[in-house]
């Protein structure tokens, strides 16, 4: 019994490519070259000096000492938001980007909601003076200025998404469209664990140098690679997958995934999608996705942009089905009061999309010898309008 | 009976096809479209079942599909619409759409209440070839349903090969690395693609979507395939003129002899 996807690109029943016959073969040439490419040693060599030198990882594993004292456990913080760029999503377009070398693209697309991972995919694209297009929605270019000027400043086009809902559903239905018109020259570098096989397994791969880490520090900081748990929020899921990666199948380790539930899981503004979706398939991926009963995609909601998807990534609708994963949804509410708890215990404002892993510590009730590592996937710059909006600070 | 498709691929003239958003523009539209259409000559049709995310299609079509979904269209609704389509329409008809509403109808009852109305295929972008032939091939043989596969200029010579062993009735040849209704017309690189196609001598048919708008583009399309396909451009036409423009709009593309 394995977590991981199979040579096609399956997490038991979901994942696999799902894609129209125009967009074969540019996932065909990935899926041919991608685990080849990333076991060169040039490649590993240049991936982990820029890793170091660039994003400046390892990226610490902190013992949050009064949260800690709060919740009577052991919560140690896997610090992701120090990573050049402010979150985790820099792994993977570094990682991305010298793929995209490699199989000799000259330009290079990506879809963002909050902007983070646009923010990553412009920056590692003016690191390698590639040509960037960036695909985001009409509604959250609004709620994000800061992210789409740095976009700018970084030499990448942002372009609106105008259909649709205008959010991350129609940026990356855009994103799939340009690459569907530029097969040959553009590389599409996808910000999450999802899409056609073998994106899920590929960014998967590029950011399981989070749970790398977090075994040596575990070993060096409590004489075990083990945690007890390991909890993460997830949108499409990459900083959770990155997360689990090398703990999937050692089912000592307990896998908390903490979905957004926006106004409540039942509200009908939410975008908790084990508790509300069904087995579909989204942007080429077969997984639990939200849906009317006709199979339309509907609009999901969270106060956090980078988690209002109405998909997860087949890895963690596999972790669901099965068990392997606790899901728990978490509110607008009780993740805003989360992030400024963080803020105010630890001096450490997350972004809204980390805090709503912060908030499960109020449910979750932990023993106190229990090793609980939480991944604070980005920092909270970002989100600061939100926050004055919400605090009226 | 012999599948309508392949009836009418065995006529020895150039097939014109239409497709169109079911529910567009108005949500009542469907059925008189299709008989107008074979009222005025079209020799096949591709009857689009809306989606809120079509991944393949250009602006054109996604605002249809957008309208017809707002109008109401639902899978239901539109088999209820195609009911009695066979007491009327005797060419031959295809639904067009997206995998993920099939799925969610249910594969089977899918293919079951094509068959009780007398569609005669069906064309699922997203349905890859292997998942096709692994899980649902027995499924559509069944039901009488003819899938149809897509082509495009970068699709390999081997895969063309797997792609024409795999499909019976015909194949729908991409004519550029585009989503639909994109606007360049057909060049010298079309056409070198269409003759290479031409020349592998496959042992379906070939039928042309995707850049056919008018009669220049239906006749080079046509010049070595059976047919072409017109969907964006008859979508914008009813968007200006409604159903009384399709009889024009016909007789430009394929004057009746």
């Amino acid at each position: 019994m394995t977590y991981h996807a199979d040579e096609k690109g399956y997490y038991g029943q979901f994942g696999g490519a799902y894609i129209p016959e125009m967009l074969y073969p540019n996932t065909e040439e990935l899926r041919q070259n991608y685990l080849q490419i990333m076991e060169e040693p040039s490649f590993v060599n240049e991936f982990q000096s820029l890793l170091r030198d660039y994003v400046g990882r390892p990226t610490p594993l902190y013992f949050a000492n009064r949260l800690s004292d709060k919740y009577q456990t052991k919560i140690y913080l896997k610090r992701e938001d120090l990573c050049h760029t402010g979150a985790h999503k820099v792994n993977n377009t570094i990682g991305q980007i010298l793929m995209a070398k490699r199989l000799g693209k000259r330009r290079i697309i990506a879809e963002t909601g909050a902007g983070q991972h646009g923010v990553a995919t412009a920056t590692v694209c003016a690191l390698m003076g590639i040509e960037c297009v960036v695909y985001m929605g009409e509604i959250d270019i609004a709620r994000q200025a800061p992210n789409v000027a740095r976009m700018k400043m970084l030499g990448a086009e942002v372009r609106p998404a105008l259909s649709g809902s205008r959010t991350l559903k129609d940026a990356t239905n855009e994103a799939i469209r340009d690459w569907i018109n530029n097969p040959v020259d553009t590389h599409y570098i996808i910000g999450s664990v999802v899409g056609p096989h073998p994106y899920p397994d590929m960014v998967a791969r590029f950011q399981a140098v989070i749970s790398e880490e977090i075994q040596a520090q575990l070993i060096e900081k409590e004489g075990t690679p083990n945690p007890d748990y390991l909890v993460a929020c997830v949108g499409g899921g990459s900083n959770a997958a990155g997360t689990y990666y090398h703990y999937l199948d050692n089912e000592d380790v307990g896998i908390i995934a903490v979905e957004a539930a926006g106004k409540g899981i039942h509200s009908g503004d939410s975008a908790a999608t084990s508790a509300l979706g069904k087995v579909g398939i989204i942007h080429g991926s077969k997984t639990l996705l939200m849906q009317t009963q006709d199979g339309q995609i509907t609009e999901p909601y969270s106060i956090s942009a980078g988690l209002d998807y109405p998909g997860v990534g087949p890895m963690h609708a596999n972790l669901y089905t099965s068990g392997r994963g606790e899901f728990i949804s978490i509110t607008d509410d009780e993740a805003m009061t989360a992030g400024l708890l963080l803020s105010q215990l630890e001096g450490i404002i997350p972004a809204i999309e980390t805090s709503h892993a912060f908030a499960i510590l109020d449910y979750k009730k932990f023993q106190p010898d229990d090793i609980v590592v939480i991944n604070l996937s980005g920092r909270g710059d970002k989100d600061l309008q939100t926050y004055i909006d919400y605090f009226k600070l | 009976m012999k599948n309508r498709i392949k009836q009418k691929l065995s006529e020895d003239k150039k097939l014109l096809s239409i497709y169109f958003s079911a529910g567009f523009p108005k949500l009542s539209d469907t059925v008189s479209i299709i008989q107008d259409l074979e009222n005025n000559g079209v020799d096949m049709i591709e009857i689009g079942l809306p989606f809120s995310d079509p991944l393949a299609d250009g602006p054109t079509i996604q605002e249809s599909s957008t309208i017809a979904l707002k109008n109401g269209m639902s899978t239901d609704l539109l088999f209820t619409q195609l009911k009695d389509i066979r007491k009327s329409v005797s060419i031959p008809l295809l639904i067009m759409g997206y995998f993920n509403p099939v799925l969610q109808y249910g594969v089977e009852n899918f293919c079951k209440k094509c068959e009780e109305i007398g569609v005669d295929g069906l064309i699922l972008p997203d349905l890859p070839l292997d998942v096709y032939q692994d899980e649902y091939e027995p499924i559509f043989k069944k039901h009488g349903l003819i899938n149809v596969f897509l082509i495009t200029p970068q699709t390999s010579e081997i895969r063309i090969r797997q792609i024409d062993n795999a499909s019976e009735g015909f194949i729908y040849m991409v004519s550029s690395a585009s989503t639909t209704g994109a606007k360049q017309g057909m060049g010298e690189e079309q056409e070198a693609y269409f003759e290479r196609i031409a020349r592998m001598d496959l042992k379906n048919p070939q039928i042309v979507g995707f850049g056919i708008s008018n009669a220049r583009t239906f006749q080079q399309a046509t010049k070595t395939a059976k047919g072409a396909i017109i969907g964006s451009a008859f979508i914008k036409m009813l968007s200006k003129k409604g159903k009384a423009g399709i009889s024009e709009f016909i007789k430009t593309i394929k004057p009746r002899s």
